[in-house]
């Protein structure tokens, strides 16, 4: 067994460069250090690349520092699953409070009075949800009774992973609550007649819009305005039209500051600056210009304000008793989403 | 033994039972051709169409993008990271199970090819709940300032995760060919350990040795899911190619999303050219001695 004992060698050569890549790597991370990050959702892409470099360029003029602001995009559950996992964002600007929810008690990076911090809500710009349909709209719906039919594909994402899924489900439930003057079991019915109208649950809001507008997929689309919008330009007004319902629900996406993190990288002052800002009058504007309803209409162009049309809405915290209770009884683990879902399996 | 199979045509019982009919070889081969036409060429063609439909200053452009630039360079840093330290981890693995014996061998060759069958987006979960802020580790880690999660050491990791048996597996059965006959001579002769690796037994496994750590550099550089559960999606920061092809396609830019694609089809295709060319070249070497997967 000489063999063995001297081919120890090697081997130890291997192990002792083995450590020294993984040393190699740990001074990589700390590179990482001075830089703001903002953790958003999906749709959003577009709205934080117009805003990131005004922002920027507000404060090289209030403090001459120069700052590079990196965003992160996703599913808005799983972006706050990320900051929770320890995803290091300055600031989180996501779909709904909820998911801010989460990572507050979840992590308790961000204080759990968070959205009393900001006005309205801690929601710089809102939004709601329309149907996209194809040009003419040949299945002529109009409104959300249109989904229910036979025959009607539905496009819309799952309200297990995505924000935009979940403002759909809720804004087609208090449709039927509505409509059935509150009986709750005949709302069920319909929301569920809506969803077995629904051939893929896509992860996240642009993963459907993509099933839609690129795979040509479906009668309509469940969207964010703000995408509806943004498809349009994408893709022509020739081949897309906008139906706005009677009735919709106003989605408020909200803003925190991660109070752990931006404290622990010396980002305070400047994350609190970056959520102020959005209440700017410049960046009032550049939210109107990417098809999100500014809080400051007076501050936005007319010509983008004209877009958006005149909708009855819905509230979560009217109508569903706010986020925490309308998450616990529709889409936690056996909510009514789940009955949904089984009986669809079964069916 | 051809000239029967041809005049096989006529009396079909003089062919060996070895070989195939024509119509049976033809069928085969064409089937195998179609599929790989169809299912292959055909994507990688409209990739290519893709990338080059608004003209070759639209293609181009993409490479000027920073946020790209910085995915091909992270894709670089991660592949020059994972792949020496699996070519080191496989070089000893190999070595161990091949040239001597000791309990726990089976179990061994069996962790190697564990990465195989897990799937990436579990191994990269792995390293979430391991290293993650609500993770085994992930108090202590905070602590003291280390980022391993949503940082380029996570990518790396779940990058030699799933990168871990390519050497490794290419090297074993080659080795265990060989025995360790050799080597005993050069270490009677006096060489030392070192010595006896570095002239016996790294010219016998030159050509598996770079065979294993050109497989293992295309999955590196090519891999989706474990990297994209551990990423964190920072823009200009934690994505690598394939991560930055799927946003850019998320983003309706299907140029800029299929010419980094097109980035990443050179990449494999150049190291497919070079395996073939070794494959060629040292086809004895290679093939001839039970390489077994």
């Amino acid at each position: 067994m000489t063999i063995g004992r001297r081919s120890e060698k090697p081997v130890g050569v291997g192990i002792f460069v083995g450590l020294l890549a993984l040393a190699l790597m740990a001074s990589a991370t700390s590179q990482a250090g001075q830089t703001f990050l903002n953790v958003s959702y999906d749709p959003t892409r577009e709205l934080y690349k117009a805003i990131n470099p005004a922002f920027a360029a507000d404060w090289k003029a209030k403090t001459d520092q120069t700052i590079e602001i990196q965003a992160s995009h996703g599913g808005s559950g799983a972006q706050a699953r990320a900051v929770i996992e320890g995803l290091d964002a300055d600031v989180v600007t996501l779909a709904l409070a909820a998911d801010i929810d989460a990572i507050a008690n979840k992590s308790g990076k961000i204080a759990v009075d968070w959205q009393k911090r900001r006005p309205n809500n801690s929601s710089p710009y809102t939004s709601t949800i329309v149907f996209l349909v194809r040009k003419g709209n040949p299945k002529v719906i109009k409104d959300w009774d249109d989904l229910a039919k036979p025959g009607v594909a539905v496009i819309t994402p799952n309200p297990k992973t995505s924000g935009g899924a979940r403002w759909n489900y809720l804004a087609a439930w208090g449709y039927g609550l509505k409509k059935f003057g509150g009986d709750e079991a005949k709302t069920k019915d319909f929301v569920k007649a809506i969803y077995k109208n629904a051939p893929v649950l896509d992860t996240g809001a642009r993963g459907s819009t993509i099933t839609f507008a690129q795979r040509g997929i479906g009668d309509v689309l469940l969207a964010w305005e703000n995408e509806a919008f943004l498809a349009l330009k994408e893709f022509g007004a020739d081949k897309f039209e906008i139906v706005t319902p009677p009735q919709s629900i106003l989605a408020e996406p909200p803003v925190a500051v991660v109070d752990a993190n931006a404290d622990a990288k010396g980002n305070r002052q400047l994350a609190e600056a970056y959520l102020d800002f959005l209440y700017s009058p410049a960046a009032q504007a550049i939210i109107a210009r990417n098809f999100y309803r500014p809080v400051h209409p007076e501050y936005a162009a007319k010509d983008d304000i004209k877009k958006f049309a005149k909708i009855d809405f819905i509230t979560v915290d009217k109508t569903f008793g706010g986020w925490a209770a309308a998450q616990k009884k529709h889409f936690a683990d056996g909510g009514i989403f789940d009955e949904i879902q089984k009986q669809e399996l079964t069916r | 033994m051809s000239e029967i199979a041809i005049a096989g045509g006529r009396r079909a019982k003089y062919r060996p039972v070895t070989e195939d009919s024509p119509l049976a070889r033809y069928a085969l081969i064409a089937t195998a051709v179609l599929f790989l036409a169809l299912f292959l060429l055909a994507p990688l063609a409209i990739v290519f169409f893709e990338a080059f439909s608004k003209g070759l200053d639209a293609f181009l452009s993409v490479f000027h993008d920073p946020d790209a630039l910085a995915a091909i360079r992270l894709t670089l840093l991660v592949a020059a990271l994972a792949v020496p330290a699996n070519l080191v981890f496989g070089l000893a693995a190999s070595w161990s199970i091949a040239k001597f014996s000791f309990p726990g061998k089976s179990v061994l060759i069996t962790l190697i090819d564990l990465p195989f069958s897990v799937s990436p987006v579990v191994a990269g979960l792995v390293y979430v709940l391991v290293f993650g802020g609500q993770g085994l580790f992930g108090a202590w880690l905070a602590e003291h300032g280390v980022r391993i999660i949503f940082a380029v050491p996570g990518i790396v990791l779940a990058t030699i995760f799933v990168t871990f048996p390519f050497v490794a597996r290419e090297l074993i059965p080659l080795m265990q060919e060989q025995g360790k006959v050799e080597e005993e001579a050069a270490l009677t002769l006096g060489a030392s350990g070192f010595r006896t690796f570095l002239t016996v037994t790294l010219p016998n496994i030159k050509w598996g040795l770079l065979y294993g750590v050109l497989l293992c550099n295309a999955r590196a550089m090519g891999e989706f899911g474990a990297v994209s559960v551990v990423s964190g999606h920072i823009r200009g920061l934690t994505n690598t190619i394939p991560l930055q092809v799927e946003i850019l396609y998320n983003e309706y830019n299907n140029v800029a999303a299929f010419a980094l694609a097109v980035l990443l089809a050179g990449l494999a295709l150049v190291t497919l050219g070079l395996k073939t060319f070794l494959e060629w070249r040292h086809a004895d070497e290679l093939s001839g001695r039970a390489r077994r997967h």
